[in-house]
């Protein structure tokens, strides 16, 4: 069965408040993570971000840091990884984007990685450490198989804001808050001002991540913007449910993508 | 465009959550290190506080005991706090507070860091957080008791491997929650730019001292300085006034573990490949997947899986030299040196030493060695005493 064409990215935020899922690859197992994609995107997630797990994961609160050490200990690997993808795609046509480190993209050859990536269907890749100024590192590659490399934009950004966003494509990852993934009662940063700021200068859609868990929150945030990122929520429920975490991963997304819709 | 590259080294690989305190601080640095003021504040701070200048001793017992080379020793390990780390830290605090940051945030392997940055913290009224692994907590439990008396809060970190290289990741996630008021004191010439070139500049007054030392006693300069690496600064700040002068070997010497051909190993030119860690291009320890991996060492201080990528270069064009010394081999020196000298030195600069001790005796009577003393031993004296066997109590 050869792979289904995937969908552009830009497809999910047509008349569309997207809810985009993160996991990471390997917790519990390539295989487990296989159904639960395959789960979440039933139960209406729009995209689905694949965590290629790091030794170091320096962005990540504990909670993600966790999975990244379950899956390194069962013996994932990006080789691994990529098969699973290509396993995925056969099954579906959702954009399916990777979240990994600079120094496992470098380490495995930037051209062979970008390539491996295309040929088992993935869309997008976020890089946590790879700041625009170094994004030279992989863009052209990246580029020329047809991979978006996208932006993330910080509280902190600040005067940075309108040079990040003019060259941002996919979607521009808007970092809802200070400080490393993990769930948060309350976001503080003054998103709509930001999202002014980068709608002055680019139309690519604009998705919220980092601590939304709720779907009060996940619905506040996406009437302002156009969709929710959600990690460690999930990433919890496998780690409490392990093997068995499909229906209740499949509840979940059901009732945030409800919340934003 | 990519900044503070050495060769292909370098660069400023972080979150973009950190990108504008990077160029604040890369600013304010720019800007300082050319201000009289702020370098005359620092020189005083140095010569009154710190102790320096430090002195360039000659080791006659040792010279005459090994049979070969005149051997000098670089007392860092008379600075007040008792290590080279001292040098770093007063100049990024003294810049901190230009910056108008109130609070101070490090890791620390061996504690020598900490302890430097909980002082300057004392001495200059910041608020001092220090991360530091779980296992060198255990392993240099006196310096965790002297952070907390100069009023620092230590957080023990239990991710990862639990040394240095996860107390690195924590003070980085640190620094993404609190960046506003908060200066990160990197520890040494690595990270993302500015920090190898500023820590490497501030550290750079041991070969500046040496340099004119030794001109002075000896007429001439040396054959060879050697010092150690775990990531690099007290080496660079030992090596940088000599890169110039092409007759003088730059000796690096890493931490071999129980052997670069055992998986206990932290010898990164030995044994790592180039790879983007820690802010940085350089080279680092890790699988062909690019994980980084566990090292380990006998010093909590060369426990790191990678080098500054100023070393990194100076390897590349074959500059400088890196060789790795085995923990057997380093406890040797320890007492060696504790035994003919007097002189009890950090188990890392101990690292140094041995080589030294390697390599005078095969050194002609007029040649010179600079060996860097980068602290002193105390610290390690329990740790010592378990590893041959002995029970004591710190
Ligand atoms: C006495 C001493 N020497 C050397 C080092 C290693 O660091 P660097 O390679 O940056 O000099 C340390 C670090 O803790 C130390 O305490």
């Amino acid at each position: 069965m050869s792979n289904l064409q995937a969908n552009k990215i830009s497809k999910i935020f047509k008349d569309n408040k997207a809810f985009i899922a993160f996991l990471t690859a390997g917790d519990p197992s390539l295989d487990k993570t296989e159904e639960f994609i395959l789960a979440i995107e039933k139960a209406g997630a729009d995209l689905v971000e694949i965590g290629i797990p790091f030794s170091d994961p320096i962005a990540e609160g504990l909670v993600i840091q966790e999975a990244n050490e379950r899956a390194l200990s069962v013996g994932t690997t990006t080789d691994k990884i990529f098969m699973m993808v290509k396993r995925v795609r056969q099954k579906t046509a959702i954009p399916l984007v990777f979240l990994t480190y600079i120094n496992p993209i470098f380490v495995y050859g930037i051209d062979r990685f970008f390539k491996a990536c295309q040929e088992s269907g993935i869309n997008g890749i976020i890089i946590p450490d790879l700041p625009f100024e170094e994004k030279g590192e992989v863009l052209d590659v990246a580029k020329t198989y047809g991979v978006d490399v996208i932006t993330l934009i910080a509280p902190t950004s600040k005067d940075r804001i309108q040079t990040l966003a003019k060259e941002a494509t996919g979607f521009i990852y808007l970092v809802s808050s200070m400080g490393v993934t993990g769930v948060r009662s309350e976001i503080k940063t003054d998103l709509k001002t930001m999202i002014d700021d980068i709608r002055q200068v680019s139309e690519t859609p604009i998705a919220v991540g980092f601590g939304i868990s709720d779907p009060d929150q996940a619905k506040a945030i996406a009437k302002i913007s156009d969709g929710v990122i959600v990690g460690s929520a999930i990433v919890k429920i496998i780690s409490e449910h392990g093997d068995n975490a499909s229906d209740s991963l499949y509840n979940y997304v059901k009732s945030m993508k409800e919340a934003i819709s | 465009m990519s900044k503070g590259k050495y060769g292909v080294h370098g660069g400023q690989y972080i979150p973009e959550t950190l990108m504008n305190a990077i160029i604040e601080l890369e600013a304010a640095y720019e800007h300082y290190k050319n201000d009289q003021d702020f370098q005359d504040e620092l020189t005083e701070l140095l010569n009154e506080y710190a102790g320096r200048p430090s002195r360039l001793y000659y080791a006659k017992k040792m010279t005459k005991d090994l049979g070969g080379a005149k051997i000098y020793l670089k007392r860092e390990d008379l600075n007040h706090t008792g290590s080279h780390k001292i040098n770093n830290v007063l100049g990024q605090a003294l810049l901190a507070k230009k910056m108008g940051k109130t609070r101070l945030i490090a890791e620390t392997g061996a504690g020598q860091h900490g302890v430097a940055t909980a002082t300057a913290a004392a001495l200059m009224g910041f608020e001092c957080e220090i991360f530091m692994g779980k296992e060198d907590t255990d392993r240099q439990a006196l310096n965790v008791f002297r952070m907390e008396l100069l009023g620092a809060r230590v957080h023990v970190v239990t991710a990862g491997t639990m040394t240095l290289k996860d107390a690195v990741n924590e003070t980085m996630r640190e620094w993404t929650k609190r960046v506003e008021d908060t200066h990160y004191v990197l520890g040494s010439v690595m990270g993302p730019h500015p920090f190898p070139e500023m820590v490497r500049d501030f550290q750079s007054v041991i070969s500046k001292e040496a340099r004119q030392q030794i001109l002075e006693k000896e007429g001439k300069l040396p054959s060879a300085v050697i010092a150690c690496v775990g990531g690099g600064s007290n080496a660079m700040g030992a090596f940088y006034n000599f890169i110039a002068d092409k007759e003088v070997k730059l000796i690096g010497c890493e931490a071999a573990g129980k052997g670069v051909d055992t998986a206990l190993t932290a010898a990164t030119i030995a044994k790592g490949s180039l790879g983007i860690f820690h802010g940085m291009k350089s080279y680092f320890c890790q699988d062909e997947f690019g994980q980084i991996a566990p090292v380990y060492s006998i010093s909590a201080g060369l426990d790191y899986p990678g080098i500054g990528p100023e070393h990194a270069n100076l390897h590349d064009t074959k500059r400088a030299e890196y060789v790795a010394i085995t923990d057997d081999e380093a406890v040797n020196a320890f007492e060696y040196l504790s035994k003919t000298e007097g002189i009890i030195p950090a188990i890392e600069s101990a690292h140094a030493i041995a080589y030294a001790m390697v390599l005078a005796p095969k050194m002609k009577k007029d040649e010179i060695i600079i060996v860097n003393v980068s602290g002193r031993g105390d610290k390690d004296v329990a740790a010592i005493a378990r590893y041959k066997g002995e029970n004591i109590y710190e």
